[in-house]
C-alpha cells in the first residue's frame, strides 16, 4: 500500500466503479428533484427570484394562490384523464389483434402504429395544426383539439405496453381452460383479462403521465386553453411562483406512492406465490 | 415507462391463433382510424402546407403554388438553427450514451435485488413535470449557483465563466430530458444477456475490457440502437431546452417552427417540419442500415 490513507468508501468505490458511476448518473437524474422540493418551501423576496430566499409552509397552504395555476391543472387532469380512458381503450383492441390474430399487413400495421412514437413533437403538433386549419377549425382550438392530439400519441405507448405483457403471457393457461370446457367469454374474463390488466395498468399510467406533462404539441394545439404545462411555460417567461414547485413535489411524491405500492404488492404477490 | 423497457424485445412474438382475420381488423379499426385520421392525414396536410403561397393568411386563406420555393427560402433562412439541432442533438446522443451505459449495467449486472428499486428511481423524475425539473436546471446552472463555483475552484471553468444561457447548459438540458429514453432500452438489452456468456470471456483469459469489447457490446447493440434513436429524434425536434437555459444564440430549428406557427407563417413553418422530419428519416435509415439492426419494430 503506498496510500495508506484509502478509506473504506475510496476501497469500496475503486472494487464497484461501475455500480459507483451509475449511481453518480442517478443523482445527477435526481438533481433537479431536489430544487424542485426545495423550492418548493421557499419564500422568495422580489417576482424574479431565482434564489432560496427563506423557509415557509405558506406556498403548500396556499397553492392555488397564483390565480390560473389550479384552473390549468384542473384543464391537464381532465384531459389527462379523457386521453387515458379513450387511447387505453383503443390501443388494447389494437395490441390483441395485434398479438392473438394472424392477418394480412401485420407487419406493416406493426411500423404504422410505431411511427408516431419516432416522430419528433414538434413535426406531430404542426402537422395537426396544419390540418386542424384547413379544415376550418383554427378558431376553435381548445379542449378537444388537446384530447385528439393526446389519444393520438398516447395510442402507440399503449399498444407497445400492453403488446409487450401479452407476448410474455403463456398462452398455454388460456388453452388449458378451453379444455375444461371454458366457452371464449369466459376464458377471457376469467383468464386472459386478469393476466393482462398490470399491461393495461401500466399502459393508462403512462398514457396519463405523457398526456399531463405534454408541452410540445399541446401548446401548437392549444388555442385559447391553458394546461398545466402552458401555465409554467407562461410564467418563465415573467416570475416563477413557488406553487408551481409545491405541485412538481406532489405529483413526484404521488408517483413514487404509485411505484413503491406496486413494487410491495409485487413482493407479496411473489411471496405467497413461493 | 415501461414500453420503452420492451421495445427492443417486442419482436419475436408469435400468433398464437389463426384465421379469423375479421376480428383483427375489427380490433384495429377504431384505434387504426384514429392513427389514420390525426396522424397521417395532418402529415398528408403539412405536405400540402409546405407548398402553399407564403403571401396568404389564415382569414384570406393560402393558394396552392405546387413549387419547392418555401424549402429554398426556408433553408436559406434557418440553415444555421437547422444544423444547430442536428449537432446538439448528436451531442445529446453522445452524452446519453456515455451516461446511460453505466447506469444500465449496473442495475442488469451489479444491483442485485435493488434492481427494480432503481429502475424505479430511473423513472421517478419523470414523474414531475418535465418543464419544472428544466426550470431548476436554471437554478443549478446559474452564475452564482454551486456548480459554476464548483467548475471554477477545480478551473474547469475560468473565474469568467458562466454556464447558463451557453451551449454547455442547453445541451445538459437535453440529456438530462432525453436520459431514460436512453437507459430503460440499453437495461432491456443488457439483463437478457447470458451471465455465462461473460464468464466464458473471463476464462478464455480476456480482461474485463476485452470481455466488455466483444462480448457485452455486441450483446447490447440492439439496446444501444433503439436508446440512441429515442434520444436523437425527441432532442433534434426539442426547443424547450434551447428557450429556457439558452439565449437565441443557442436556439434551434424547434423553436423558428414554433414561432413560425404561432405567427401564422405557415407555408414556411411547414416546409421546415416537413425538413426536419425528412432529415432525421434519412439520418435514422441510414444509421439503423450501418448499425446492422433491422428488426427494431
Amino acid at each position: 500500500m503506498t496510500r495508506p490513507s484509502l478509506t473504506g468508501l475510496g476501497r469500496w468505490i475503486g472494487r464497484h466503479l461501475i455500480l459507483f458511476l451509475g449511481l453518480l448518473v442517478l443523482l445527477y437524474l435526481f438533481a433537479p428533484i431536489f430544487v424542485v422540493i426545495l423550492m418548493s418551501f421557499n419564500a422568495p423576496k422580489s417576482k424574479l427570484s431565482y434564489t432560496f430566499d427563506g423557509f415557509t409552509w405558506d406556498n403548500w397552504q396556499h397553492p392555488c394562490r397564483p390565480s390560473g395555476l389550479c384552473d390549468a391543472v384542473g384543464v391537464s387532469l381532465q384531459i389527462g384523464l379523457a386521453s387515458t380512458v379513450v387511447a387505453t381503450g383503443l390501443g388494447t383492441l389494437m395490441a390483441f389483434a395485434m398479438v392473438r390474430r394472424r392477418f394480412r399487413g401485420r407487419s406493416g400495421t406493426n411500423l404504422f402504429i410505431f411511427l408516431p412514437m419516432a416522430s419528433p413533437e414538434i413535426v406531430l403538433g404542426s402537422s395537426l395544426l396544419a390540418l386542424f386549419v384547413s379544415a376550418g377549425f383554427g378558431g376553435r382550438l381548445g379542449f378537444w383539439t388537446i384530447l385528439i392530439a393526446h389519444v393520438m400519441f398516447c395510442l402507440s405507448f399503449v399498444v407497445v405496453t400492453v403488446k409487450a405483457r401479452l407476448t410474455g403471457m403463456d398462452s398455454r393457461l388460456e388453452q388449458a381452460a378451453m379444455d375444461l370446457y371454458a366457452n371464449e367469454w369466459q376464458t377471457f374474463w376469467r383468464i386472459t383479462f386478469p393476466l393482462v390488466f398490470p399491461g393495461i395498468l401500466a399502459a393508462a399510467l403512462l398514457s396519463f403521465s405523457l398526456s399531463f406533462d405534454d408541452f410540445i404539441i399541446t401548446n401548437l394545439n392549444a388555442g385559447t386553453t391553458v394546461t398545466f404545462p402552458m401555465f409554467v411555460w407562461g410564467s418563465a417567461q415573467r416570475d416563477i411562483p413557488p406553487q408551481i414547485n409545491v405541485i412538481g413535489t406532489a405529483m413526484f411524491l404521488l408517483s413514487l406512492v404509485l411505484v413503491l405500492g406496486g413494487e410491495l404488492a409485487r413482493r407479496r404477490r411473489n411471496a405467497r406465490a413461493r | 415507462m415501461s414500453a420503452l423497457t420492451q421495445l427492443p424485445a417486442a419482436t419475436a412474438e408469435k400468433p398464437q391463433r389463426q384465421g379469423r382475420r375479421f376480428t383483427a381488423y375489427l380490433l384495429l379499426l377504431p384505434g387504426g382510424l384514429w392513427l389514420l385520421l390525426f396522424f397521417v392525414v395532418p402529415i398528408v396536410t403539412l405536405l400540402a402546407a409546405s407548398l402553399y403561397d407564403p403571401d396568404g393568411s389564415i382569414e384570406a386563406g393560402f393558394s396552392m403554388t405546387w413549387s419547392f420555393h418555401n424549402y429554398v427560402d426556408a433553408l436559406a433562412d434557418y440553415a444555421r438553427p437547422f444544423g444547430r439541432s442536428l449537432w446538439y442533438a448528436l451531442l445529446t446522443t453522445a452524452f446519453c450514451l456515455l451516461l446511460g451505459y453505466p447506469l444500465a449495467y449496473a442495475i442488469a449486472f451489479k444491483a442485485g435485488r435493488w434492481k427494480n428499486f432503481l429502475l424505479a428511481l430511473v423513472i421517478a423524475p419523470f414523474f414531475t413535470s418535465f418543464l419544472i425539473r428544466t426550470l431548476s436546471w436554471k437554478l443549478l446552472l446559474s452564475d452564482n449557483g454551486f456548480v459554476v463555483d464548483a467548475l471554477k475552484a477545480v478551473r474547469i471553468l475560468g473565474s469568467d465563466g458562466r454556464l447558463l444561457a451557453t451551449t454547455a447548459a442547453v445541451v445538459t438540458g437535453l440529456t438530462y430530458n432525453f436520459l431514460p429514453f436512453m437507459i430503460l432500452p440499453l437495461y432491456a438489452s443488457l439483463e437478457k444477456i447470458d451471465h455465462r456468456l461473460i464468464e466464458a470471456g473471463g476464462d478464455l483469459f480476456a480482461g474485463p475490457v476485452t470481455t466488455f469489447r466483444t462480448v457485452t457490446l455486441p450483446l447490447s447493440m440492439p439496446g444501444v440502437v433503439a436508446g440512441t434513436l429515442l434520444t436523437f429524434i425527441p432532442a433534434a425536434g426539442d426547443y424547450i431546452n434551447a428557450q429556457l437555459l439558452g439565449t437565441p444564440r443557442q436556439r434551434m430549428i424547434g423553436n423558428d417552427i414554433q414561432r413560425l406557427f404561432a405567427a401564422g407563417a405557415y407555408p414556411t413553418a411547414a416546409a421546415l417540419s416537413v425538413t426536419l422530419m425528412a432529415a432525421i428519416v434519412v439520418l435514422v435509415l441510414f444509421y439503423v442500415r450501418r448499425a446492422g439492426t433491422e428488426d427494431l419494430v
